[in-house]
């Protein structure tokens, strides 16, 4: 007997949750875009002041307002984190494409090209490739762009093999409908929502290595409000007690974070079949 | 000799799933609805269904090891006496057993020997199980095989070995034959046969009418998530001495009684809303096949039909062959 | 056995033609790097105080007339030949500095790859075994919310608790400030290791206790628990018997596989406790442009990430009957 229950469940909490999540992050990217001139305001007569009712988050060493800072901070975090884990995932579906269609050496030479990228520390790489590029804001796009697409190409990998040894994608090749109008029209579709997933999970390991590798001093240079630089700044004042220039803007960019996995495996989950009964 | 006791005892058991339904609605599916039966000490009872229409769950109720999502109705008696979560977990292992389906049932990275010993080391389980092995043809060093090693008939012996590690009043066997080859799996079904005879109520779980009516004592045709005969084996002699159309169908589906099949396919159990399960199939059907229909006894089995009269003890109005 | 020598010759050739590849791009990296080692400020400071024969060593390594291949090929038969080079910064051979600051950087990540490995394995076991539960909510949280902190972020807020306002801990350093090496107490070591350890600890535990917590619960909805169950054995019995059995080896495995991932911590983490280990090292050499020592640190630590690689995929083949006994049989 089937019957159905109306009324509210699990998924519809996750669903709404996750339309709130969206918001949150849409409008911080927006406002901390709006808002960058006035993070880099100094003011000397306000510097160093404690949280107050004025300045939620306080204020800096320059006078600088840190929840304008921090939120300016964050919409650079995650408009960098959107770009590169974009770039990433293109990378991701190319190789991992290219590993599973284009046969067995092509095959070999990606799956030894992901061992070196993972055979270096990611914090390392990263490193080595801001170092080969000088620093800077173009240093972190290429090193995060160039460290993530492993594990997605890995996945992707294994899918379209997968899908290469099942039945109806034999049955088309045997039609002789060609390789990439296979690809495109039979293959893409069932590798969609598996890579917008982990497109989304590439977001909090994008901001989180950008961030720290700000932090070290070889990203996005100490002018730019990024959360990094904040971080970075934070640390001098530290045993001066100056404790909200570090918890706060921490705090956001742990939630933004969050957020971005809290999204995808949301996502995830939903468009998974095996979880129907939870 | 006294009358033998009824060990177990299954009354209106109904199992309900609950899971969502691809999209945002949460949905109730019923896969076993309105079940009954019995067994005695020393009686095999084989329920015979289709595969796929949810006769393990049977044995994993009278387990008390259904999913989370499952939840159950009616009643279970064991050894007439309500058979409770807390009483399963007295009696399961040691009085009650079951002898699952597959090799999947057994700890892929455990050496089958101490799976049978359920971990123990000591020389009496040793004895034992080394005894057990050696009742079912197996080697002593089978016991040093992981479960991978393991061929299909090694795995059901092995399988059954775990059984009678103690002296079961109860074995539940699932599915014990599907993979072998006739000779292997009639010598699977007489070693069932042989605790049955020991004095243990047997029930086996098949989808195998033959072999069954070759081991068993009574045979519970199940259809659709339901029970619609209850018969002797000697009922399936001759097809007027069955009770129900489906029963009727399955002995003319017997190769040796001409193959013959029935159109359409079985229905799950949920998309069966209220009457027989069987209507939409039955040559016979009528108006009052889609409303309630009772479980009576007929000549000493039992039926779910209502052209089945107590009174003239037969199918009215039902010759042999399909009626149409 | 004998396939096990097998897959291990395998798995060591492999591992020694990734890590060539890696000191190659490792190396093509630093090539293309605009900033010249001989130029920087760094450089001409260490030019002042090395030996002719020093300079000239440094001019074949890093000279812009050599061409980059034979370049690399003159820095790498060196390196095989145990001469890493000098690092401009230190004024020290690249493998003593490397040496010296491993020795500190391995007792911090060797810690916390033991605690973050049982913690998470344990906390994963229970999140696992009550799925859907509380306590499986906190776990899943808790690693959820860690896997979201940036450990450096983590580092700050614990150094600001306990060592600036309940001043019960050391601010940084491995060692007090002006003790002489061999003043150093194994005590002061571990007041100085802790934060650090604890930081990378944290951190550590979510990956493990996820995936931890996935495979019990994928353990406990299989059949063979339910039949162990069904045999009467009690939920915590099973678990003992047949849960720990079937998910040590893919933690193990895993635990193995993300030394990379520890590595990566510990850089940020010894930067925040200024921590003079490798880590450090490492960023000190990429902001000061000493390329030898940033060569040198990069390719040792992918050498100890192939090593935790190798062990995960060796320890499979040993450990797992039905590859151990599978592959002689078949």
């Amino acid at each position: 007997m089937t019957e159905i229950k109306r009324g509210w469940n699990r998924r519809k909490t996750m669903v709404v949750l996750m339309a709130f999540s969206m918001i949150f992050l849409a409008s911080v990217a927006i406002l901390g875009h709006i808002f960058r001139e006035e993070a880099m305001v100094t003011d000397f007569s306000r510097k160093n002041l404690a949280p107050c009712l004025q300045y939620p988050f306080g204020t800096d060493f320059m006078g600088r307002d840190m929840l304008i800072r921090t939120i300016a901070g964050l919409s650079m975090s995650i408009r960098l984190g959107l770009l590169t884990a974009f770039i990433s995932a293109v990378i991701a579906c190319v190789m991992g494409l290219a590993a599973a269609v284009l046969g067995k050496f092509a095959d070999g030479l990606i799956l030894g090209l992901i061992d070196l990228v993972m055979g270096i520390p990611h914090i390392l790489l990263l490193i080595l490739i801001s170092f080969a590029m000088g620093k800077g804001f173009i240093g972190v796009v290429i090193g995060i762009s160039l460290t993530h697409w492993t594990s997605l190409a890995r996945l992707i990998r294994g899918e379209v093999l997968q899908l290469k040894e099942s039945q109806y994608i034999r049955i088309a090749e045997k039609l002789g409908i060609s390789k990439g109008k296979i690809a495109v029209k039979h293959m893409l579709p069932h590798i969609a929502p598996q890579l917008l997933v982990g497109l989304i999970l590439m977001f909090p390991h994008a901001i989180l290595h950008e961030a720290s590798i700000t932090f070290l001093g070889f990203g996005l240079s100490p002018e730019q409000p990024a959360i990094g630089v904040i971080l970075s700044e934070s640390m001098k004042y530290l045993a001066m007690g100056k404790w909200w220039l570090a918890l706060f803007p921490g705090l956001l960019l742990v939630l933004t974070v969050l957020l971005f996995h809290y999204i995808g495996e949301t996502l995830g989950r939903l468009t998974d079949p095996g979880h129907a009964h939870r | 000799m006294e009358e033998n006791r009824t060990v177990l005892s299954i009354e209106h058991l109904s199992i309900i799933f609950t899971q969502y339904d691809g999209g945002f609605e949460q949905t109730q599916l019923r896969t076993i609805k309105d079940l009954s039966l019995t067994v005695k000490e020393g009686e095999m009872v084989a329920v015979v269904g289709a595969s796929g229409s949810g006769k393990s769950l049977l044995a994993h109720a009278v387990m008390g090891i259904l999913p989370y999502n499952a939840s159950m109705s009616g009643e279970i008696l064991y050894m007439e006496e309500e058979l409770n979560q807390k009483r399963i977990e007295k009696f399961r292992g040691r009085e009650i057993v079951l002898v699952p389906q597959s090799v999947s049932y057994l700890d892929p990275l455990m050496k089958v020997g101490s799976q049978i010993r359920k971990g123990k080391k000591d020389e009496a389980s040793k004895r034992k199980s080394h005894s057990v092995l050696k009742r079912y043809g197996l080697k002593e060093d089978t016991e040093n095989l992981y479960p991978f090693q393991l061929s299909g008939g090694m795995t059901r012996r092995i399988l059954i070995s775990t059984a009678v590690m103690e002296q079961p009043k109860l074995v539940i066997a699932d599915e014990p034959t599907p993979g072998l080859h006739l000779e292997a799996a009639k010598r699977v079904l007489s070693h069932f046969r042989e605790i049955a005879d020991e004095g243990a109520g047997v029930l086996l779980i098949t989808h195998d009418l033959e072999l069954a009516l070759e081991v068993a004592d009574r045979i519970v045709v199940f259809y659709a998530g339901t029970n619609v005969e209850e018969a002797f084996v000697s009922d399936f002699y001759q097809e007027e001495t069955l009770r129900h159309p489906y029963s009727r169908a399955l002995y003319r589906a017997m190769p040796d009684h001409g193959f013959h099949s029935v159109p359409g396919t079985q229905p799950f159990a949920g998309q069966v809303t209220s009457g027989c399960p069987y209507a939409a199939r039955c040559a016979y059907t009528e108006d009052a096949c889609y409303r309630d229909i009772p479980y009576q006894e007929v000549r000493g089995g039992m039926v779910r039909c209502i052209r089945m009269d107590s009174d003239n003890g037969g199918l009215h109005d039902m010759g042999k062959g399909d009626g149409k | 056995m004998k396939r096990l020598g097998i897959t291990a010759a395998k798995n060591l050739i492999r591992m020694a033609v990734l890590l060539v590849l890696v000191s190659g791009a490792a190396f093509f990296l630093v090539s293309v790097s605009p900033s010249d080692p001989l130029k920087t400020n760094v450089g001409q400071a260490a030019l002042g105080s090395m030996s002719q024969e020093q300079i000239a060593k440094l001019e074949e390594y890093w000279g812009v007339d050599t061409p980059p291949v034979k370049r690399f090929f003159s820095w790498a038969s060196a390196f095989i030949k145990g001469d890493m080079g000098t690092s401009l910064l230190y004024r020290q051979p690249v493998s003593k500095v490397i040496a010296e600051k491993l020795k500190s950087s391995l007792w911090l990540m060797a810690i916390a790859w033991v605690i973050s490995g049982t913690m998470g394995f344990l906390l994963g076991i229970l999140a696992g075994v009550n799925r859907g539960k509380l306590i499986d909510r906190l776990i899943s949280g808790y690693a959820l919310i860690t896997a979201s902190t940036p450990a450096f972020w983590l580092a700050l807020m614990l150094l600001m608790v306990f060592a600036v306002w309940l001043k019960v801990l050391p601010i940084g350093l491995s060692v007090p400030i002006g003790t002489e090496a061999s003043a150093v107490t194994i005590g002061d070591r571990i007041l100085h290791g802790i934060l650090p350890a604890v930081t990378l600890s944290l951190t550590g535990i979510s990956g493990i206790a996820m995936h931890t917590r996935e495979k019990m619960a994928e353990v406990m909805g299989s059949d063979y628990m339910m039949f162990a169950k069904a045999r009467g054995e009690s939920k915590w019995q099973a678990i003992r018997h047949h849960g720990l059995r079937n998910i040590a080896l893919p933690a193990m495995t895993l635990q193995f596989a993300s030394i990379s991932e520890i590595f990566g911590g510990s850089v940020l983490v010894e930067q925040v406790f200024s921590y003079p280990g490798l880590g450090q090292a490492a960023i000190t050499a990429g902001l000061g442009g000493d390329i030898p020592l940033l060569l040198g640190i990069a390719v040792i630590s992918a050498a100890i990430v192939f090593m935790g690689n190798f062990t995960a995929n060796l320890l499979y083949s040993a450990v797992d009957p039905r590859i151990r006994i599978g592959r002689d049989q078949a």
